[in-house]
């Protein structure tokens, strides 16, 4: 292997950062014909490469080519959908291909950003996936052209038959395929994509491409990876968060055959390896390990809650949006409203924990990894290895879900590095227990919310203050991102921009501010992010404040909504679809909720009911959501009902509570998950305006529990301030 | 030593007396398609048959396995996908990352087995099993599909397809 020069070496950092930034500028897929058949990515059957987004095989089978990642959401074949619209080729006949990381980078990143977050599966790349679609129908339709020595502008497309009309005469995709892939590629900004209201394949409510393997238990998830040789790793980290090794007793496992080492990791871990999983777990059980606490053993949700409520009397904030004085104005109120709002840590829990396959030897680093970040699982992979990108290969598997644990942290990999380092040439499957998954998350960061509004004598909002006291996601993750101490990302929903996460009410007077006050404990993205907490906040208080305007908590929001017709478009659409204002079962009460964020525009309307001894039922939940450009209708609703569960499940029992500095809810049987006697009926609303690109994975997310707590709140006559709802008592 | 009667085949494995049936399945006897979710019978990622019962193979030890036991998995549920439940799930698109469906679809096959016209309160209580994706609904719909199926109920009393 010749060394690459440090210029143009592409280093960790920077390959790390770059997986991050906007792909924008870069002209993707289509420059395929003049890279080395050699760098090309390996395709498991033979078929000719028309670009990188398009394989096509003599029998027509059109394999189109994944970069990002699918765990659940629908993307593989919501983007397969948008560039088969372009190609015009059969559905019938597509099949999909997920790249990996190390193809992308031989070939300076064809496929862009592999990173799967923040909802962007879709909404970020729609643009050159479409124009690597139409770029492949254009070279076929010309090899078709030159076969024939006719004009391309005489032949017409449909289901990739290619047809002359004229003479008569039709051919296919597979036919052309091979003299198509030794074309130029046309230049991208020359194509004209469809109008998506003459969509044929996206758009519409398709059947989706990977649900086969998933239902006889054939489909390998990286936990079920076998390789020959294979050992199995088993690892316990310090139970309470930056605590270290002290010491662990080997003696107390010796004479276990299975047992093939026991190692220190990264000085806060400490791994078995034996030669199945089970028994490395047993033996790791079995070993006495002595910990050094370290400071943060003193920690508890107390001393979190009085951190964070001092936060309320800091004289400085980390970031603020404000218009007018707001301050002054509720002072001068004929009525104030005032309220403390709670929402506590959360852990992911996907279903299948984190693992992670490594495979390390001299001169090459192989990992098989759960990822929602294909190329920083490579970038941790050559970390941990020591050895250059260009030596190391992820391979692929969907992951049993992600929910934003498996982006940027990468932890996993790096242990299963370490400790697979001990066995050179030898695949090591590190696997957590699901105590360890719980215990040693990226959670969704802890916060409290004082809010402040001032009303008119006739019940107008004349003053609204937000102060949300909480952890910082950016100080813990990327503090490169907290500019001059403000970090604005805590804010998100809040923004005083359309585009991404905008507030959507207008007041005289409003002040919206952050102040940092982090704890001991990781923290990361957790689906939805920042929107769940601040839609909380922000659509139970409105009600609240409503109420006290003696005013219809719908009607309060649309006068406050004049600004933001999208907005209320979603708003008026949900109260619309659940008929808002009209007659309910006795005992049956509503709930509204709108909220913006990853650029789409959601709401709910949810009907509960609430027993005399205080047990709540939640009955049907109605979504409306306007994503700009719906790429798959059915799929789409497959999320909403999905955020009604997993952000249903926050609100009812989500709680990880800190004791000594570490977590104490390790298994299901403390972190509770809704199950499906208590899901309600769900009905998804979608009203697209075809003027934007948004998200669908965790948009709604955000305004199903503000809903929930309204419409409990209308049961009740109480308002719900702090969750989860297990610890509230609601009569 | 073990002797496991696993969808039709008998599979003599050398392991530790208390090792919990599902790594059994999974690492001695190579099935991956019955999963890892707590090891407290909690999730249910795990479910199997035996017997025709659908139980948490997480927690029973392979000691507590007798040797008559007739232990189906998801890989022996049919040959080719065809157990009404499978269609059923196939038709509903349940599925999003899939990790769990295993056990769920094997616990919605039990239950069709014992009640091939079960209600929503039916579908309550037997379907217990989590899943983070959150496809309640879609599996509540696809139960109810696959017993109105024409083969519905009775094509779920299989006895395992040998894998």
């Amino acid at each position: 292997m010749k060394n690459i020069s440090s210029k143009t070496k592409l280093s960790r950092r920077a390959f790390v950062v770059g997986t991050t930034a906007a792909t924008g500028g870069l002209s993707l897929g289509f420059h395929m014909p003049a890279v080395a058949a050699t760098a090309r990515a390996a395709t498991a059957n033979e078929g000719a490469e028309v670009n990188a987004w398009v394989v096509i095989k003599p029998d027509d089978t059109c394999i189109i080519r994944i970069a990002r990642t699918e765990m659940g959401q629908g993307t593989r074949t919501g983007l397969a959908q948008l560039v088969a619209e372009e190609l015009e080729c059969d559905w019938k006949k597509v099949t999909t291909e997920s790249i990996t990381p190390g193809q992308n980078l031989s070939r300076k990143r064809v496929w862009g950003e592999m990173g799967t977050g923040g909802s962007r599966g879709i909404r970020t790349s729609h643009d050159y996936v479409r124009r690597g679609g139409a770029a492949a129908r254009i070279m076929l339709l010309q090899a078709a052209a030159d076969h024939w020595k006719i004009p391309v502008g005489e032949l017409t497309v449909s289901d990739g038959i290619i047809a002359h009309t004229a003479t008569k005469r039709t051919t296919s995709y597979g036919k052309v395929a091979a003299a198509a892939a030794k074309l130029d590629a046309p230049d991208p900004k020359s194509i004209t994509l469809k109008d998506p209201r003459d969509w044929k394949i996206a758009g519409k409510a398709i059947k989706r491409l990977d649900t086969a393997d998933k239902l006889n238990g054939s489909k390998i998830y990286a936990i079920d990876v076998k390789l020959p040789g294979m050992l199995c790793a088993a690892i316990k980290v310090c139970p309470v968060f930056g605590g270290t090794v002290k010491s662990y007793d080997e003696s107390k496992i010796a004479g276990r055959p299975s047992v093939r080492g026991v190692f220190k990791v990264k000085e806060t871990g400490v791994a078995v390896v034996a030669d199945t999983w089970y028994r490395a777990k047993s033996a790791l059980d079995a070993l006495p390990i002595v910990w050094d606490d370290a400071a943060n053993a003193t920690q508890s949700d107390a001393t979190i809650a009085a951190h964070l409520r001092e936060g309320f009397e800091a004289t400085t904030n980390n970031g603020d949006r404000r218009n007018g004085d707001a301050v002054q104005a509720i002072a001068g109120a004929a009525k104030k409203v005032e309220a403390i709002y709670s929402t506590p840590f959360l852990a992911h829990a996907t279903m299948e924990p984190m693992n992670c396959t490594a495979k390390i030897s001299a001169d090459r680093a192989e990992a098989w990894v759960p990822s929602q970040n294909s190329e920083a699982s490579l970038a941790a992979l050559s970390e941990a290895s020591g050895l250059p990108l260009d030596k190391c290969e992820v391979l692929r598997s969907d992951p049993g879900g992600g929910f934003g644990r498996r982006g940027g942290s990468q932890d996993y990999v790096h242990q299963a590095v370490a400790i697979a380092k001990n066995f050179p040439n030898t695949p090591v499957k590190l696997i957590w227990s699901r105590e360890e998954d719980m215990a040693h998350d990226f959670y969704r960061p802890i916060s409290q919310a004082k809010m402040a509004a001032g009303l008119d004598e006739q019940g107008n909002l004349v003053g609204l203050h937000v102060r949300i006291s909480g952890q910082s996601i950016n100080a813990f993750a990327n503090p490169a991102l907290v500019s001059g101490g403000r970090d604005m990302r805590q804010l998100q929903g809040y923004d005083v921009n359309p585009g991404e996460a905008q507030l959507g009410y207008a007041a005289p007077n409003m002040l919206i501010e952050y102040v940092m006050r982090n704890t001991h404990v990781p923290v990361g993205p957790w689906r939805g992010v920042n929107t769940n907490q601040n839609a909380v906040y922000m659509e139970c208080f409105m009600d609240e404040v409503a109420r006290a305007a003696g005013k219809d908590p719908l009607e309060f929001r649309r006068s406050l909504m004049g600004n933001f017709p999208k907005h209320l478009a979603v708003l008026n659409a949900a109260a619309e679809k659940a008929g808002w204002g009209q007659p309910l079962p006795a005992g049956v009460h509503r709930g509204i909720a709108q909220f913006n964020g990853y650029a789409t525009y959601s709401a709910a309307v949810a009907e509960v009911s609430v027993s005399d001894t205080g047990k709540l039922k939640v009955h049907r939940l109605v979504l409306a959501v306007n994503c700009g450009h719906p790429v798959n209708t059915d799929q789409i609703a497959a999320q909403c009902e999905g955020s009604v569960a997993y952000g249903l499940t926050a609100a009812l029992y989500g709680e990880c509570p800190v004791k000594d500095g570490r977590m104490t809810s390790l298994n299901f049987d403390t972190y509770e998950i809704m199950r499906l006697a208590e899901m309600p009926k769900v009905e998804t609303v979608i009203v697209p305006t075809y003027d934007f690109w948004g998200g669908i994975g965790e948009p709604t997310i955000a305004v199903v529990t503000p809903a929930v707590l309204n419409a409990i709140h209308a049961a009740t006559g109480k308002p719900v301030r702090s969750l989860p709802l297990k610890n509230v008592m609601l009569v | 030593m073990a002797k496991l009667n696993i969808n039709g085949r008998v599979h003599n494995v050398q392991v530790e007396p208390e090792t919990p049936l599902l790594w059994v399945i999974r690492e001695q006897v190579g099935l991956t398609g019955t999963k890892y979710g707590c090891g407290v019978a909690q999730c249910g990622a795990c479910s199997v048959h035996i017997n025709g019962e659908v139980m948490r193979s997480c927690s029973i030890r392979v000691s507590d396995v007798k040797a008559g036991d007739k232990i189906v998995t998801i890989e022996g549920l049919s040959a080719t996908s065809s157990h009404p439940v499978q269609k059923a799930w196939a038709a509903i698109d349940v599925p999003q990352c899939g990790y769990c469906q295993s056990g769920q679809i094997m616990a919605a096959a039990a239950l069709l087995r014992k009640n091939p016209r079960p209600t929503d309160k039916d579908i309550d209580e037997a379907m217990t099993n989590i899943c983070r994706c959150g496809t309640y609904q879609r599996i509540r719909a696809a139960v109810h599909l696959a017993a109105d199926m024409p083969t519905g109920g009775k094509a779920a009393a299989v006895t395992g397809h040998k894998v």
